[in-house]
């Protein structure tokens, strides 16, 4: 892969569970190295196109390469991905430290790993103790280590900051940020449009299974005349363009 | 390969601390000292212990299986964004369940005749009759747990599928079997109630007991069809190699099912 391809390239990419049409024919280049939010309403495709990338759903027509790599089914580019999903779910009766000694072990011992968000998020104590016994926000916290630590070249996020506390948040954006100038490409999916101000580069906007607009968020706001984040996506939903 | 092992052992870890599995193997082990304790003997308690077998291990192994892999469907999803293969993933996930049920069994069970063992009233071979058709069973009934759970996409309605499943094994069919034999009496029903025994993975597990302790009286009409055809040898050889088919058949289908759904 070059300096130049995107990190994410998907070509007409379509899915439909059932009678819901739920991608219709995505087109979407996510260039690396910087941090893309993937915004729209509900039921727009957001998760679904996220599921697509990690090879959860299977597309029914397109094309969809992560990272050089054809998502066709082989499950070794995934070493280079991390993932963090809007709610995540550990074996209930297992130690945060035997999830993240099973994630590691799973993605290969020579894996080199970043262990300062595990000493920000001063996990130490509670990773001792069963999953079942940890807070939600502590499974969020569990969470956001599995995907960051090991320093993977694409980063995909659920709602990450969805259960964390301010403080929590904070040390999270300031990783994001981080991680981005090593080099490493965030795809965020996130309804926190403030959130997405502050770290994302590029705008994703999906509406009904279609990419409806892409680009800086510099351009978005050229393009609808508003400032913010949130009146922009909001004009973009009601079909708006700035005069 | 490696990696299901490595799932396997994490699920192992996961699962033998579950208080269900735990309360499984506490329940077993109260009951069978219970009999021996009652009735002293130890192979009568085998005997009372065949239909705890036959009853309750299917019934655990379909509940408990289909309900976790409903509650395991997040984790799943996190397993499956790592460099994890499906069929990996399907043979930790079951390997990890089965191993903990069949333990619950074996050490429920094993116990107390090994605490009783000194009496010299149980038959060793029996008894490894009995904690191996219960593991065969514990198998088959979990490969047909994660068929259905991956059948069904609604918990509630996989859940109901899988205790309908048991009833039909463990008790409607018994009444279709008598209800056909009686009906069709002039008939030659031989051939025919060898197939129906075949289709029926609990009926196996009772044929394969009760062949082996030659407790005529309790072999039921299928059962007695089975050792009059293909005497005892050839009749526990089929009904042991029917009922592995019985785990290979449903774990197929259920790995292609999870090799391509969506998550």
């Amino acid at each position: 892969m070059t300096a130049s391809a995107p990190a994410i390239l998907s070509e007409g990419l379509t899915k439909r569970f059932g009678r819901l049409e739920v991608l219709r024919g995505i087109d979407l280049a996510i260039p690396a190295g910087r941090i893309t939010g993937l915004v729209g309403p509900n039921a727009s495709g957001k998760s679904t196109f996220i599921k697509a990338v990690l090879g959860l759903v299977r597309p029914d027509q397109g094309s969809l390469a992560v990272l050089g790599h054809r998502v066709n089914g082989d499950e070794r580019y995934r070493r280079q991905v991390g993932y963090m999903p809007q709610a995540a779910s550990f074996p209930e009766n297992l130690t945060g430290r035997e999830v993240l000694a099973m994630v590691g072990d799973l993605r290969g011992a020579d894996v080199a790993r970043d262990t300062a968000l595990l000493e920000q998020f001063q996990l130490g104590p509670e990773l001792t103790k069963p999953v079942r016994t940890l807070s939600g926000g502590t499974r969020q916290k569990l969470s956001a280590l599995v995907a960051f630590l090991f320093q993977p070249a694409l980063l995909v996020l659920d709602e990450p900051t969805a259960g964390l506390d301010p403080v929590a948040s904070g040390i999270f954006k300031e990783k994001l940020a981080e991680t981005r100038e090593r080099g490493t490409t965030v795809l965020l999916a996130s309804h926190t449009l403030a959130e997405l101000e502050e770290v994302a580069d590029d705008i994703v906007f999906l509406l009904d299974g279609r990419v409806r607009f892409h680009g800086p968020i510099a351009e978005l706001r050229n393009l609808t005349g508003f400032a913010k984040l949130e009146r922009a996506v909001a004009a973009l939903m009601r079909g708006e363009t700035a005069p | 390969m490696r990696t299901a092992l490595k799932i396997l052992g994490y699920q192992l870890r996961d699962i033998a601390r579950n208080r269900w599995i735990i309360a499984y193997a506490v329940v077993l082990l109260a009951l069978t000292e219970a009999l021996f304790r009652l009735g002293g003997d130890g192979s009568r308690v085998v005997l009372s212990l065949l239909n705890v077998v036959l009853i309750l291990v299917p019934l655990v192994a379909l509940t408990f299986g289909t309900l976790y892999l409903y509650n395991a469907r997040e984790f799943i999803e996190l397993l499956l964004a790592q460099p994890v293969g499906r069929g990996s993933m399907f043979a930790g996930l079951w390997g990890g369940l089965v191993l903990p049920l069949a333990g619950a069994l074996l050490l429920g069970v094993g116990l107390p005749f090994l605490l009783h063992a000194r009496d010299g009233t149980v038959q060793l071979r029996s008894l490894l009759m009995l904690l191996g058709t219960g593991t065969l069973l514990t198998s088959a009934f979990t490969a047909l747990a994660f068929l259905l759970a991956l059948r069904f996409e609604d918990r509630a309605r996989g859940f109901g599928a899988a205790l309908l499943l048991w009833l039909m094994c463990a008790v409607v069919y018994d009444g279709l079997v008598l209800l056909a034999v009686t009906l069709l009496a002039d008939h030659p029903l031989e051939t025919p109630l060898l197939i129906l025994t075949v289709l029926n993975p609990l009926d196996l597990g009772r044929v394969l007991l009760l062949l082996d302790l030659d407790v005529s009286a309790l072999l039921g009409y299928t059962g007695a069809v089975f050792q009059h055809f293909l005497g005892t040898a050839l009749g526990m050889g089929v009904a042991t190699v029917a009922l592995l088919a019985w785990t290979a058949l449903p774990l197929a289908l259920g790995a292609r099912r999870f090799g391509r759904r969506d998550f």
